[in-house]
């Protein structure tokens, strides 16, 4: 069985983000960057498909983008995945984009499914994973929790509004992973520093195929300014006569 | 611009989330002299055709099996009637069905799409649109390249449509079964029956944290004071992860995204993934044991107590004031 684990490269979600002084961009380069949390999700169910398995399971993780990606693929590798692999792509790709570019390289790879976080926590658009599942005409879970091999596909829970739903899939299908999936491992040094050694394929976009055409065109952007002065209180008394006569909310 | 949005459900009567979308696609149709268009899709939708034709001209997708919101079958009625109706703009609003199902319709039109919109403008005729990044941190103005555009709109950011007198027109659409893709399905759904109002359109949400230890504790302590304003419960993530709420309560930047008139953090630090999910609520009061905890700096009004005696002495409280 192969399970195919895309990722992205984000900024790390600790790092306070500033637009540049024209609002054209984000200052984003001099910060360090880390797997997408919900694709280290994503991969940490597919390594353990591998451990819990009886047959043969390869997980192959996959980025789209520029040469930095390798330390992310790196620590993708650390935390048990076979393959790794480098879609070189020098601009920034929107979702439309990603989605085929990796629909020619699932075409190539042929993986029983495709795991990967339901959205990237820079652009929060939580699109790709549909997007994907829509080019290769493949079912989708998505917002999984909870995912099982059945004899006739899998089975998964989806967190949605309401609350849990219960689904099948049949066969290859795409899953995009939600937060209570499971909680990913440390990588131990030992694996960090055997995966400095592992090599990283590089595929080129023309191999693939495919021709990038911008869907979304990014005008401007800006930190949001919203700030509160907080009003401190001393007592319940106090914040009920605040709500009241000040807020006007009771 | 022919506008078409999608409406959500529960079959019997349109969710809110659906009248903010129509408010936007309004607002669209008269900046560009369009129509707009609602699509239904289900079965036995007489009730929710009835509510639709107040607000817009109904095309109705009736049909067993689109009687679950399974995303295979539904994206591919929504993308065939973009295709054959001629429609410029898809719309919905970005709910977690929307997300699944109309990201699929998305994928299946050309991917020129933006979700969870935040607001918009017009730039000689060029529709700009504004949308929330790094958990709202940022915010990014985009366009969208080619047709048809696919746009979901955050809820709490468009006020509902008001329903008309007069009725539009509904127009029933032929489904064909067998040309209805068939690889998912449905078995459950594990949902808590509520009698407070839904998170997403309460006007009062109180939300509990980390501080609360129990599933009893927090029903008692903030489900008693969200009670005591007919409001809504919400959660942060550490109670959901811990098992002592369900899913479907979480307020942040995966889970709900609220905007209420009131919102009260209950035992929450104010994680910034949290705040994504409730920054933009009108009055935010916090009450947290540590003086030093993150939420107090987005909140209206902080009081540093213990919520296990502050709370049930707020609720105490309110309920003589209301006794008056």
């Amino acid at each position: 069985m192969k399970i195919l684990v895309p990722i992205k490269r984000v900024v790390d979600t600790d790092q306070k983000i500033r637009a540049s002084d024209d609002g054209s961009h984000l200052e984003i380069d001099h910060l360090p960057f880390i797997v997408n949390p919900f694709d280290a999700i994503a991969l940490e169910e597919a390594v353990r498909f591998r451990e819990q398995g009886s047959s043969d399971v390869e997980v192959v993780v996959v980025g789209v983008g520029v040469p930095e990606y390798e330390e992310q693929l790196r620590s993708a590798i650390a935390v048990g995945a076979d393959r790794a692999v480098r879609i070189a792509c020098d601009e920034e790709l929107d979702p439309w984009n990603v989605a085929c570019v990796l629909k020619a390289f699932v075409r190539q790879e042929s993986p029983d499914f495709v795991v990967m976080g339901k959205q990237a926590v820079d652009d929060d658009s939580n699109q790709v994973g549909q997007f994907l599942a829509a080019q290769l005409g493949w079912p989708q879970a998505t917002f999984a929790s909870h995912v099982e091999i059945t004899g006739e596909g899998l089975r998964i829970h989806r967190e949605i509004d309401a609350g849990i739903e219960i689904v099948s899939v049949s066969l290859p299908a795409i899953i995009t992973a939600d937060l209570r999936l499971n909680e990913p491992r440390y990588a131990s040094l030992p694996s960090i520093i055997r995966a400095r050694k592992k090599q990283i394929e590089v595929v080129d976009l023309e191999t693939l195929g495919v021709e990038i055409e911008p869907r979304v065109r990014i005008l401007g952007v800006r930190t949001d300014q919203s700030s509160r002065t907080c009003t401190r209180v001393d007592s319940v008394d106090q914040l009920l006569e605040c709500l009241r006569s000040e807020a006007e909310v009771l | 611009m022919q506008i078409l949005v999608v409406a959500e459900h529960d079959g019997a009567t349109l969710r809110p989330a659906t009248l903010s979308a129509l408010t936007f696609a309004q607002s669209v149709a008269q900046v560009t002299d369009g129509t707009v268009q609602l699509l239904v899709l289900g079965h036995e939708l007489a009730s929710v055709v009835a509510e639709g034709v107040k607000l817009a001209p109904v095309l109705v997708a009736d049909s067993p099996d689109l009687a679950s919101p399974v995303a295979d079958r539904n994206a591919h009625v929504i993308a065939e009637t973009v295709q054959s109706r001629n429609i410029d703009l898809l719309v919905a609003a970005s709910t977690s069905q929307a997300k699944d199902i109309v990201g699929r319709a998305g994928g299946l039109l050309g991917g020129a799409m933006a979700s969870d919109v935040t607001g918009h403008s017009f730039e000689e005729s060029e529709l700009l649109l504004e949308r929330p990044i790094y958990a709202g941190a940022a915010v990014a103005t985009v366009s969208l390249l080619g047709t048809p555009k696919i746009v979901t709109i955050r809820p709490s950011s468009y006020s509902p449509a008001v329903p008309q007198d007069a009725s539009c027109d509904a127009h029933d659409m032929l489904i064909e079964p067998s040309s209805l893709p068939n690889q998912m399905w449905l078995e459950s759904v594990r949902s808590r029956a509520s009698t407070r109002p839904d998170v997403t359109d309460a006007r009062v949400v109180v939300s509990g944290g980390r501080a609360f230890k129990n599933s009893d504790d927090f029903e008692r302590i903030v489900g008693g004071l969200a009670d005591a304003l007919d409001g809504a419960t919400g959660s942060s993530r550490a109670l959901v992860d811990a098992g002592i709420t369900p899913n479907e309560l979480q307020v942040g930047q995966t889970g709900k995204i609220v905007a209420p008139e009131l919102y009260l953090a209950l035992g929450i630090s104010g994680a910034m993934q949290h705040l994504a999910g409730m920054k933009n609520s009108r009055t935010i009061v916090a009450i947290n044991h540590d003086v030093d905890a993150p939420i107090f700096e987005v909140a209206d009004y902080g009081l540093v107590a213990d919520v296990y005696e502050a709370v049930p002495e707020m609720v105490r409280k309110l309920k003589e004031i209301q006794a008056d």
